[in-house]
């Protein structure tokens, strides 16, 4: 047992040595870290010989919710979709540990092309208005005795338009969107929170780097 | 009667305009009936008068019910009576008739018999009877009026002690042009709006406005309701009414707003008000409701004269009005005992509320804001740069409001029913809006968003927060909303945010507190929820790093606009105490160090501000600073030049910093910055540098390398009083040195300096003559002087009503009157001057005195003068003044009394004045300059036998012995002659006893 956990301590080594040369914003040691709370996250395979690569879109969702407090299942699907680059519905530890990169401490850029990624519900480079109203539909409460209910959502969604979109083509384009960020960085999670605050932040870093080293 | 009679007719619900069968109906009918029938006999030609437009109704007589008079013609009937136009004032084309004036109605009630009843119900329903009949004399709300009563009722739901209600809210945001909230088919219905309003102590109550009054309905809680429009309760003449029946607690405590103003105590300021009769109502600020609604305003007058005759209305008063200093405002807030038609009168509540004019126009609402006025008042202004707190008018009428407003409106509806993502989408939206202006700055205030904004302060939600701060520290440039945000507590949580983790937050809530803290109510704020201390605290930083890292970068700014709100903070005298003590002298001297004029600006207004307070000054110059201040003399923003240059002026009171700027080299960028002629704001701030540095003599000399003198000279003509005070001043002590007395002998500056005689301000006046009086030792500048009638001038300065003018121009009199040609003759000439002179020994300023006995010294080297003195009674007067323990006093009055006595029996005077036992005590003073000149006085009074008794007696001798041992030759003899004159008596004395 010894000698396999050893050789595992050696493989993880090595994984994150190669990781950390890709990775911007974690050094070695948090990327050790960091595999180590994947591979707890995996957990032992639910069906043996069948090796588990990756954590499936359960799995994610658990550990936003846990973790950084997140509830909008669209949002948390938009973020898995972020996360799993190569779109096979998992995410692996090199994915993970990118994601967790911009996620946790990523520039503005970086922070920029995640939020567009998230939002761009249907893939296609743009946030259309229909993505808006999807995204934004919950977000006002609705006046029951109006004669459209989703009408302030609409407005809502014109007036976002308006200020977003600068080629008035009628939805926003990555260009747009960065535009808009830059000039006003309150827009970044325009069409909601998809980005950990500071206190959350610091809580899972605390956790996964410092708890993990005293182990 | 109108009134009672249209409240208390009760209409079917389903508002089909059926009268109900009720009891009270009945009696009413019957009433209005009696009424009909009597009118033909009682008042005929009334009765006569023709309507402006029939009344129509479907009646149940038929042509065969009509008499004579009338003109029957199958079944239709006219009348034989014709209006001006040929109208028949009685139609019948049945069922419907038609009826032009009341004889012929109460003909027909008369014709109707046992049916008469029926016939009025009928009318009544047709068209509403009163209002043709009693031509509009109902209190008729109209939408402004209600508008106005809610807006007031909405200022009772403020949190604290003075809540009366719980809220107050409309049904529908959505408002008609014509001011009307109702949904349009209810308008038909004459109904306004509806409203929620939550008493502190009943359930909610849902409310109708209709143009004929108030009531209670079935329950419409929110637009588009489609039941709940009937009436359930009686109907009110107005709001307060309502809610007084409704809410015992309402009708006991708006009994107390009534009276909080009354409480007032005298110091508080309140608004300046006038009683204006009720006839009077063309006035101006009420014209703009008269063109709209002209009717109205017509009915209520009336309505108000029969109702309540002798109610009266309070206006502005008239006189402000023409100083034009009604706008923006409707009124001046002058202090309370400068207006005793307020405390005399029996005013209560109501003159606090008329100062929105419209908003409280109507009568009928006699409980006032009440509570507003008593937070504004009890503030001094001693302050510098005081900004007054101000009421303002509200646009009254919502038609002329700008898109912008509706814009805002619906933003302000979708911030209070938004999660996080849609409010920070709606305050992104609402950045876009020129915030500066005025427009959206009070659009957004008046919507509710103010509220809204500051409630989100208090929220977790770092975004939100934010969005709201960038959007009130744009709004709060405006003075107004500064002092809402500050009536509504959100200075506390504002302050609160400057604790934040957030570095944005930090920075942003400071540079808020920067544009809130303009006036004192909220600097104290700031200070008593330990805001100075938050904000010292944000100052540190170091500014000064070769390279900032991004982090760096942004303590810098939180530093900067931390620094921004200390400076608005430190113009009251507690903030300037609150930051010493906070630390922040240090800090703010590490930030004086930073190369940006963006950080230099605020850190220097700030030390300049605080440069008031001795502590300050000292600090400043221990914790050299003074070295910064004179390097940043050399900017090139004027803004920062002035600001060092008026630190220095306030901190060169002290020789060291004097010292200190000179050895800086700040006093070559101090004459260089006398070339910017046109900015007067730093033209003032050099030239008080140069004034306070030149104060040393090593100073002046440096200055005249410079040629200060001569540009100095330059600036004496067309520059503002500010400037000119310091220049004066500066030329004042440049007299120390001889060179400048040639120099503006040359460069004509007498001239200039005595024409600065004839004017008014005080403290330019004290320089002035200063300056006339250095200058005047010179012989050729005095003969200036004089052929300029500059003595004159000065004299007469002798009236001004300040103790520091009268003085300044005695002790400039001095060598005026020493180095003139013929100093006796030019004082003769002075018509009335020696008595004033005299005169001023009555003054209980010592200074005053101590000049007066100086100018009486010089003035008495002149016999005929000093005979005039003499006569005026100079003698007892000096003699009074003996007894003083002011050494600087002691001084000038003995040598005044040493002068005087050369005249008459002027010595022997003194001797009975008393002035002889105080002089010897004088003696034992400590300061050398008044043993002299008591020492010339008391040898002068030695003169007379009997003031040498008295001398003896108190023990001269001793003292003076002891003076005889000095190294001054005047004072040596003096003394010597004083004690000769003693032993003369002494010998003369035993002689006699010894041979007679």
């Amino acid at each position: 047992m010894s000698q396999l956990s050893a050789m595992n301590r050696k493989l993880k080594q090595t994984v994150a040595e190669t990781i950390s040369k890709h990775v911007e914003h974690f050094n070695k040691t948090e990327i050790e870290c960091l595999i180590r709370k994947f591979t707890g996250l995996l957990g032992e395979p639910a069906a043996p010989g069948r090796a588990v690569t990756g954590l499936d879109r359960g799995k994610f969702r658990s550990i936003l919710h846990n973790f950084f407090g997140m509830t909008d299942d669209m949002i948390m699907d938009g973020v898995f979709r972020t996360f799993d680059k190569d779109n096979d519905g998992l995410v692996s530890m090199k994915e993970w540990i990118e994601g967790l990169s911009v996620f946790l401490r990523g520039t503005l850029d970086e922070k920029i092309k995640y939020c567009f990624h998230v939002y761009d519900l249907n893939g296609d480079n743009y946030i259309s208005k229909e993505e808006m109203f999807h995204m934004l539909k919950n977000s006002l409460i609705r006046q029951p005795t109006e004669e459209d209910p989703d009408e302030g959502i609409k407005d809502l969604v014109e007036i976002t338009l308006k200020k977003m979109d600068h080629d008035h083509d009628g939805r926003l384009s990555f260009l747009d969107f960065e535009k808009a960020v830059k000039e006003e960085n309150l827009l970044l999670e325009a069409f909601g929170t998809c980005l950990p605050d500071t206190t959350s932040t610091d809580l899972f870093e605390q956790h996964v780097f410092q708890e993990q080293l005293e182990q | 009667m109108g009134v009672s009679l249209t409240k208390a007719a009760q209409w079917t619900s389903c508002g089909s305009g059926k009268l109900e069968l009720t009891p009270m109906n009945e009696s009413l009918l019957k009433e209005i009936l009696c009424f009909v029938e009597k009118l033909g006999f009682q008042h005929p030609q009334e009765a006569e008068l023709v309507f402006e437009a029939p009344l129509q109704w479907s009646t149940t007589l038929v042509a065969s019910d009509f008499k004579t008079d009338y003109d029957i013609r199958d079944l239709e009937v006219q009348s034989h009576e014709k209006d001006s136009e040929g109208h028949p004032l009685l139609q019948l084309s049945p069922p419907t008739v038609w009826v032009r004036s009341f004889s012929q109605l109460s003909k027909l009630v008369h014709f109707a018999d046992y049916k008469k009843l029926e016939e009025v119900r009928a009318c009544l329903q047709g068209k509403h009877l009163f209002n043709i009949v009693f031509n509009h004399p109902f209190v008729r709300l109209d939408p402004t009026t209600v508008k106005n009563d809610i807006e007031l009722l909405k200022r009772f739901c403020s949190e604290g002690e003075k809540r009366v209600l719980k809220s107050v809210r409309y049904t529908s945001d959505y408002e008609f042009e014509n001011g009307c909230r109702a949904p349009l088919w209810r308008q038909l219905h004459s109904e306004i709006c509806y409203l929620v309003i939550e008493p502190c102590d009943t359930d909610e109550l849902y409310i109708t406005c209709s143009t004929t009054g108030v009531f209670i309905n079935g329950g419409i809680k929110h637009e588009g309701a489609e039941s709940g429009y009937e009436r359930t309760s009686e109907m009110y003449k107005d709001l307060v009414t309502l809610l007084k029946s409704q809410s015992p607690y309402f009708a006991e405590n708006i009994k107390k707003q009534d009276f909080a103003v009354q409480e007032l105590p005298s110091t508080q300021r309140i608004q300046h008000v006038e009683s204006v009769d009720m006839e009077e109502q063309g006035q101006p600020q009420r014209s703009y409701e008269q063109h709209e609604k002209n009717v109205h305003d017509k009915a209520r007058q009336q309505h108000t004269l029969n109702k309540a005759s002798g109610e009266k209305k309070y206006e502005p008063c008239p006189r402000w009005r023409n100083h034009g200093l009604m706008s923006p405002s409707w009124y001046v807030i002058i202090p309370y005992k400068m207006c005793p038609e307020i405390s005399s009168s029996k005013m209560k509540a109501e003159f606090s509320v008329c100062s929105i004019p419209g908003s409280l126009s109507s009568h009928k609402i006699k409980t006032p804001a009440g509570a507003m006025p008593v937070e504004l008042s009890s503030e001094s202004s001693l302050e510098s740069e005081e900004e007054e707190e101000q009421s303002e008018c509200r646009p009254e009428n919502n038609i002329d409001l700008p898109s912008e407003y509706w814009q805002i409106q619906k933003l302000v509806k979708y911030l209070k029913g938004g999660d996080q993502t849609a409010t920070v989408l709606t305050l992104c939206a609402m950045m876009d809006f020129n915030l500066m202006q005025e427009t959206c700055q009070l659009a957004i205030r008046d919507v509710g968003g103010l509220e809204v904004l500051i409630n989100l302060l208090d929220t977790d939600e770092v975004k939100c927060k934010i969005g709201s701060l960038k959007i009130l520290r744009k709004i709060s440039h405006n003075v107004q909303i500064r002092q809402t945000i500050v009536d509504m507590g959100g200075l506390q949580s504002i302050v609160k945010i400057l604790d934040s983790p957030v570095k944005d937050l930090r920075a942003l809530a400071a540079e808020t507190i920067a544009n809130v803290a303009r006036f004192r109510r909220a600097r104290r704020t700031v200070r008593q929820y330990g805001g100075i201390k938050k904000l010292v605290k944000l100052l540190d930083c170091v500014p000064n790093l070769a390279n900032l890292t991004e982090t760096k970068e942004k303590d810098v700014e939180v530093a900067r606009c931390g620094t921004l709100a200390l400076w608005s903070c430190s113009k009251s005298t507690k903030n300037k105490e609150a930051i010493h003590k906070a630390g922040g002298i240090p800090l703010l001297g590490r930030l004086l160090k930073s190369q940006h004029e963006n950080m230099l600006i605020p850190v220097v207004g700030t030390l300049q501000e605080c440069a008031s307070e001795e502590s300050y000054r000292i600090a400043i110059q221990t914790e050299g600073m003074i070295k910064d201040l004179v390097k940043n003399l050399s900017s090139d923003n004027d803004e920062l030049q002035m600001h060092c240059a008026s630190a220095i002026f306030k901190c060169a009171e002290d020789k060291q910093t004097r010292d200190l700027v000179r050895k800086y080299k700040g006093l070559h960028p101090l004459v260089s910055l006398l070339q910017k002629v046109n900015n007067k704001q730093l033209l003032a701030a050099a030239t008080g540098a140069i004034w306070k540095c030149s104060i040393s003599v090593e100073n002046v000399a440096k200055f005249q390398e410079y040629k200060a003198l001569e540009t100095l000279i330059g600036l004496l003509t067309d520059q503002p009083e500010e400037v000119l005070v310091n220049v004066v001043g500066a030329l004042g002590e440049f007299a120390q040195i001889p060179a400048s007395k040639a120099i503006i002998h040359k460069s004509g500056g007498i001239k200039s300096l005595v024409n600065l005689l004839a004017g008014t301000n005080q403290a330019l006046l004290v320089n002035v003559t200063k300056a006339v009086g250095a200058y005047a030792t010179d012989k050729a500048n005095m003969l200036i002087i004089d052929q300029l009638d500059g003595v004159r001038l000065v004299w007469s300065l002798l009236k001004n009503p300040s103790a520091d003018v009268q003085s300044s121009a005695a002790w400039a009199l001095c060598p005026c009157i020493e180095n003139a040609k013929d100093g006796g003759e030019m004082v003769r000439s002075l018509v009335g001057g020696l008595e004033l002179i005299v005169n001023l020994l009555k003054s209980t300023n010592n200074e005053v005195l101590a000049s007066i006995c100086a100018a009486i010294a010089k003035i008495a080297k002149d016999k005929e003068n000093l005979a005039v003195l003499t006569d005026h009674g100079v003698i007892p007067l000096l003699g009074k003044l003996t007894n003083t323990t002011d050494d600087r006093l002691r001084c000038y009055l003995a040598e005044a009394i040493g002068h005087c006595c050369m005249w008459g029996s002027n010595r022997k005077s003194f001797g009975e004045a008393g002035a002889v036992a105080p002089l010897v005590r004088y003696l034992k003073s400590k300061d050398s300059t008044v043993h002299q000149s008591t020492a010339m006085a008391l040898y002068q009074l030695s003169k007379d036998p009997n003031n040498c008794i008295t001398m003896h007696e108190k023990g001269v001798v001793k003292p003076l012995i002891h003076i005889m041992g000095s190294n001054e030759e005047m004072l040596q003899e003096a003394a010597a002659g004083c004690i000769r004159n003693i032993r003369l008596l002494a010998l003369a004395n035993r002689k006699a006893r010894l041979f007679y």
